[in-house]
């Protein structure tokens, strides 16, 4: 780890203060779960660390007419026993509860969560965020299993975001802060797939923190699955959150976001449109599950994620038409 | 003494310590953090290092330049192991070590070491044989009986393809040790000392092969270990970080040196488990009964070459065989021993092709285990398979949870259930042991052995105290450092052999002695004693008798101290080699998401005597565990492209959790005529058929070969979607 200079207000204001212009001048440390393997390996390797988490203003989950504000320091383990959450959203609940992780739900933050960097071994063993060699990809031709199924390069890695999906799905914003103020951006427009080495996954500035999610009220059905081969730290496959807006058993209006199958968290609009005005069935989930995956280009090894993405939109749906929040 | 004593254990059912489950003996300490590991000691003025390793896989070092680093404050040493056109052929290899007062400093130093390579072509995967070209060496052929004859007699002929991966040993404390080479510091002021405190297996033979790299007299060099955090097969020697260490130490003026390695280079450089792939070709007749056997297989095991294990397995006297193997050198870390090193490979591919063969012929694969048991290769054996796979069907529910391949119902998640086998010697190996008894009654055994977590320090005790007439708590034992008896190794699943012998006579030669001095006392002769319950006492006259803290004092002011030595070969009725294994997967695969989820594991497996049935149970438990990792999640991932390792960490390195192991039981048979063979080792046999066992069960589930461990949703879905190539 290279040595850093170490930072600890306690206002966003201060904090914001002491960030840089470019990547690389700073850092920002909520629960450290990422950041700190991070600059261990190198990969970050910021003259400044800001330290967040004596912010008081960042912290916990508010109810109002308006939806659920989140605070990003409340931890992963918050989110999901929070009683609010649990009860009007409970596929964001089944998000922050799937990670595998004690450790990691109780250290783990949801800004951290939307904020971290991509699990590629390409990128973590240093090849650079979009593996490039010699103008090309290393990544089509090379070990794939857990990489994209969707989108067309040149950016393979998947989204690590646990709540991106979800949040999506639930037409969630975040609120960034710079020096110069707060901007409002939705969760859907946070993710954005990088065309370059220079650029990052989302669209968070250098000089701006992520302080707060906006989840807007409604009263939907909602459920998120993930696939994930371990019971305990393991990353998903694949993961899909539903929310449905019901009137009787027939679905309204439909949100299906893919998790872990693309460079960031994939809406598919086949999907959605597949199941309005349909009852949620065994055979309508599942063909909601085929049209999520209509569109999908596998690399060399990961044709079976496909299956898992399919699958997984599936289980959701079934279980979502169940569940109550 | 006229006689030779008798060294031969009591009966089982007089035993008083041994075949009883006591704790093992450091358990509190390693639980409470007091035990103290090598990587765990600080002593003064040590300082840290730090090891720059290649990037490359396969690549020439041109130039090398250490001066920016040696300017760091902090920096004490700087040691260049691979100078100027050194050629590496792994990524890992090690290049250059620095010690400086922290761990930091010395991590930073070695950025600031600038190597140049001349990067040279690689090859790191090996799976696919026809991209290996000159890197693969294909062994002759290997022909018994008239396979070809045998295989056109033949009722049915099975075909299938297999593959088992490379795996990490991933020992938890990793590879290194604090060494000090202190020029001229021995008692003569002119020769070397060298203290050092490794992680290793091998505490008695460390110093020989230090001695050898350094040219320092082994009489000189100093190992102490008290505990390890994991080895499987994978830390007998000195590796080339203790070297570097070493000299670090020497050039910093014989201050300590810490040198272990981090994670990546870990899993890269200190061994791994090689690979095997085969095409297996079996025939054979409608009851089961092989005829014939058809094995091409290759694999690597590293740079260096290694074969592939010799196909049939256990079952190695089929009367009709051809075989070629073939190995494969790629630019990858070396291989090392891999707790039963080459037979989870063999088994894996072995009893799959079996399995295969029950399938074809629509048999349940036990009884086909059965029908072939007379093929085991070691005397007796084939009765004891018979015995294990009826008492593992048994524990298993075979008979009631068994269907025909791919009768698993209608559902999405189907039920599977797989059967294998695994054979190991386990001999003792040559160890001797010194046992003191002291005129105030205090006793104790000393041998220069390691406890690799496996219970040694329980188990010499036992022995001890059983020997004595003793409690356990009244023998005091001695193990880790070279200062003591010698012994061996802790590898080969030969320490319990080895140690127990050693420890038996040590302990009956010292009693002898005590029978010597007391027998006046009793009016008796020597031979007429026996040590019971604290006590010796006359044979036959219970009455006549002394307490021990007695018997002692007639010692006056002279101790007893009394060596034991066994020399390796096998002693009827104390030690010998040749464990028998059957073990049984009962897994769930959800055939949507290409999930495998253990239900049960059975483990069948005998030991000979069994010194302490808790821990032998211990080890077949943590064999099972690390086994079923190995078959649902472990791999080595290297980039063909770049020939950069992937995984080099416990993320993407799979390791199982204790939630997806399912229920273990295990049943170890004990029984008096194993029991009359002796002590047998049990570290590595459980350790065997898991993959086997595992795939066989994914088989029957699914209906279909799953042809590559591990067993993930990839190769799962892969094989159901029919995307094997």
């Amino acid at each position: 780890m290279q040595s850093f200079e170490y930072a600890n207000p306690t206002t966003v204001q201060e904090a914001v203060g002491l960030l840089g212009a470019k990547w690389g001048q700073a850092d920002v440390l909520a629960g450290g779960t990422d950041l700190i393997s991070l600059m261990k390996e190198h990969l970050h390797t910021p003259k400044r660390v800001v330290n967040i988490k004596n912010i008081k203003e960042l912290e916990g989950i508010q109810k109002t007419a308006d939806g659920l504000r989140i605070g990003a320091l409340v931890t992963m383990d918050e989110l999901a026993k929070n009683a609010d959450v649990k009860a009007g959203y409970k596929s964001l609940a089944d998000a922050a509860a799937g990670i595998p992780s004690p450790q990691i739900r109780h250290m783990g933050t949801v800004g951290g969560d939307l904020c971290q960097r991509p699990r590629c071994w390409y990128y973590r063993q240093g090849m650079g965020l979009l593996a490039m060699k010699d103008g090309k990809s290393l990544i089509p031709e090379g070990e794939n299993k857990y990489h994209s199924i969707f989108g067309d390069g040149p950016a393979y890695f998947v989204s690590a975001s646990s709540l991106g999906p979800a949040l999506i799905a639930l037409g969630a914003k975040v609120k960034l802060v710079s020096a110069k103020g707060p901007r409002e951006v939705l969760v859907a427009k946070f993710f954005v797939a990088p065309k370059d080495e220079a650029s990052r996954e989302i669209v968070l500035q250098p000089n701006e923190i992520l302080t707060e999610i906006i989840v807007p009220a409604a009263t939907v059905r909602s459920s998120t699955y993930e696939v994930r081969q371990k019971e305990a730290l393991d990353w998903p496959l694949a993961s899909a959150s539903v929310v449905l807006t019901m009137n009787g058993n027939t679905v309204t209006a439909a949100k299906v976001v893919l998790g872990h199958v693309a460079p960031t968290p994939w809406e598919s609009t086949q999907a959605e449109a597949a199941l309005k005005g349909k009852t949620i069935t065994a055979a309508t989930a599942e063909a909601a599950g085929k049209a999520a995956v209509q569109g999908a280009k596998p690399l060399s090894q990961n044709a079976y994620k496909v299956t898992l993405a399919k699958v997984a939109v599936k289980r959701a749906l079934l279980e979502a038409a169940k569940a109550k929040g | 003494m006229a006689n030779t004593p008798d060294y031969t254990y009591p009966p089982m059912d007089k035993r008083k310590v041994i075949g009883k489950s006591p704790k093992r003996l450091d358990g509190p300490a390693k639980a409470s953090g007091r035990a103290r590991y090598s990587s765990d000691l600080k002593p003064p003025d040590m300082l840290f290092g730090a090891y720059l390793v290649s990037p490359h896989a396969h690549a020439r070092v041109t130039s090398i330049d250490t001066s920016d680093a040696e300017k760091m404050a902090g920096v004490k040493s700087v040691h260049v192991a691979a100078t100027p056109g050194t050629e590496i052929n792994w990524q890992g290899w090690e290049v250059a070590g620095v010690a400086a007062t922290t761990e930091e400093i010395a991590r930073e130093a070695t950025r600031k070491i600038k190597v140049e390579y001349e990067v040279l072509p690689h090859l790191v995967n090996e799976a696919d044989l026809s991209k290996a070209g000159t890197r693969a060496k294909q062994g002759g052929e290997r022909v018994v009986g008239d396979p070809d004859k045998a295989f056109q007699d033949a009722d049915a002929v099975s075909e299938g393809q297999y593959g088992i991966p490379v795996v990490y040993h991933c020992c938890l404390e990793p590879h290194g040790q604090v060494i000090q080479w202190k020029p001229g510091a021995d008692a003569d002021g002119k020769s070397d000392q060298i203290n050092v405190w490794p992680s290793t297996q091998n505490v008695p033979g460390y110093a020989g092969t230090l001695s050898q790299n350094l040219k320092v007299p082994a009489t000189n060099i100093k190992v102490k270990m008290d505990y390890i955090g994991g080895g499987f097969g994978s830390k007998f020697t000195p590796d080339a970080w203790a070297i570097v260490g070493a000299n670090l130490s020497k050039k910093a003026g014989g201050r300590p040196v810490k040198l272990y390695l981090e994670r990546a280079p870990e899993l890269m450089i200190a061994g791994n488990r090689p690979s095997a792939y085969a095409k297996i070709k079996l025939g054979g007749k409608k009851d089961g009964t092989i005829t014939a056997w058809q094995t091409e297989s290759w694999g690597t095991g590293g740079f260096q070459p290694v074969n592939p294990p010799a196909q049939p397995y256990t079952y190695t006297n089929v009367p009709n065989i051809r075989e070629v193997r073939t190995t494969v050198s790629v630019n990858a870390g070396p291989q090392r021993a891999w707790r039963a090193p080459g037979n989870q490979q063999a088994s894996y591919l072995t009893c799959c092709a079996i399995e295969d063969f029950a399938a074809k012929i629509g048999m349940d694969p036990l009884e086909v285990f059965k029908a072939n048991a007379q093929y085991a290769a070691r005397s007796g054996a084939a009765d004891t398979y018979r015995y294990q796979l009826d008492k593992a069907g048994e524990l298993a529910e075979w008979k009631k949870l068994w269907h025909p391949r791919g009768q698993s119902g209608s559902g999405t998640v189907k039920r599977g259930m797989g059967i294998a086998i695994g054979s190991w010697n386990g001999n003792g190996h040559a160890s001797q042991c010194r046992t003191v008894i002291n005129p105030d009654g205090s006793v104790s055994v000393e041998i220069g052995t390691q406890d690799l977590g496996t219970g040694t320090r329980t188990i010499i005790t036992q022995v001890a105290a059983e020997t004595l007439g003793l409690q356990m708590g009244q023998v005091k034992l001695v193990i880790g450092n070279n200062d003591l008896p010698p012994d061996g190794g802790s590898g080969g699943s030969t320490t319990v052999g080895g140690v127990s012998t050693s420890t038996r006579k040590a302990a009956t030669n010292a009693l002898m002695k005590l029978f010597e001095a007391c027998a006046p006392a009793l009016g008796a002769q020597s031979e007429q004693l026996e040590a019971v319950d604290a006590h010796i006492r006359v044979k036959g006259s219970p009455n006549k008798s002394i307490t021990w803290q007695a018997a002692c004092r007639k010692l006056g002011t002279t101790s007893i101290s009394e060596m034991g030595a066994h020399n390796g070969q096998a002693i009827p009725g104390l030690v010998t080699g040749g464990a028998a294994g059957v073990q049984i997967a009962d897994l769930s695969v959800d055939t949507e998401t290409g999930i495998v989820k253990m239900n049960r594991y059975v483990a069948v497996a005998d030991c000979g005597m069994v010194i302490n049935p808790r821990l032998a149970e211990s080890q077949v438990y943590g064999a099972v565990i690390m086994g079923i990792s190995t078959a649902l999640y472990e791999e080595r991932i290297i980039d063909s492209q770049t020939g950069k390792t992937l995984n080099p960490d416990m993320e993407f390195y799979k390791l199982a959790g204790i939630g997806d192991i399912g229920n273990i039981v295990v049943h170890m048979d004990i029984r008096e005529e194993n029991d009359k063979r002796g002590v047998i080792g049990l570290g590595e046999p459980p350790a065997v058929p898991i993959c086997a066992a595992v795939a066989n069960a994914v088989a029957n589930a699914l209906g279909v070969r799953v042809p590559r461990i591990p067993m993930t949703p990839a190769h799962v879905l892969d094989t159901l979607e029919g995307r094997n190539a």
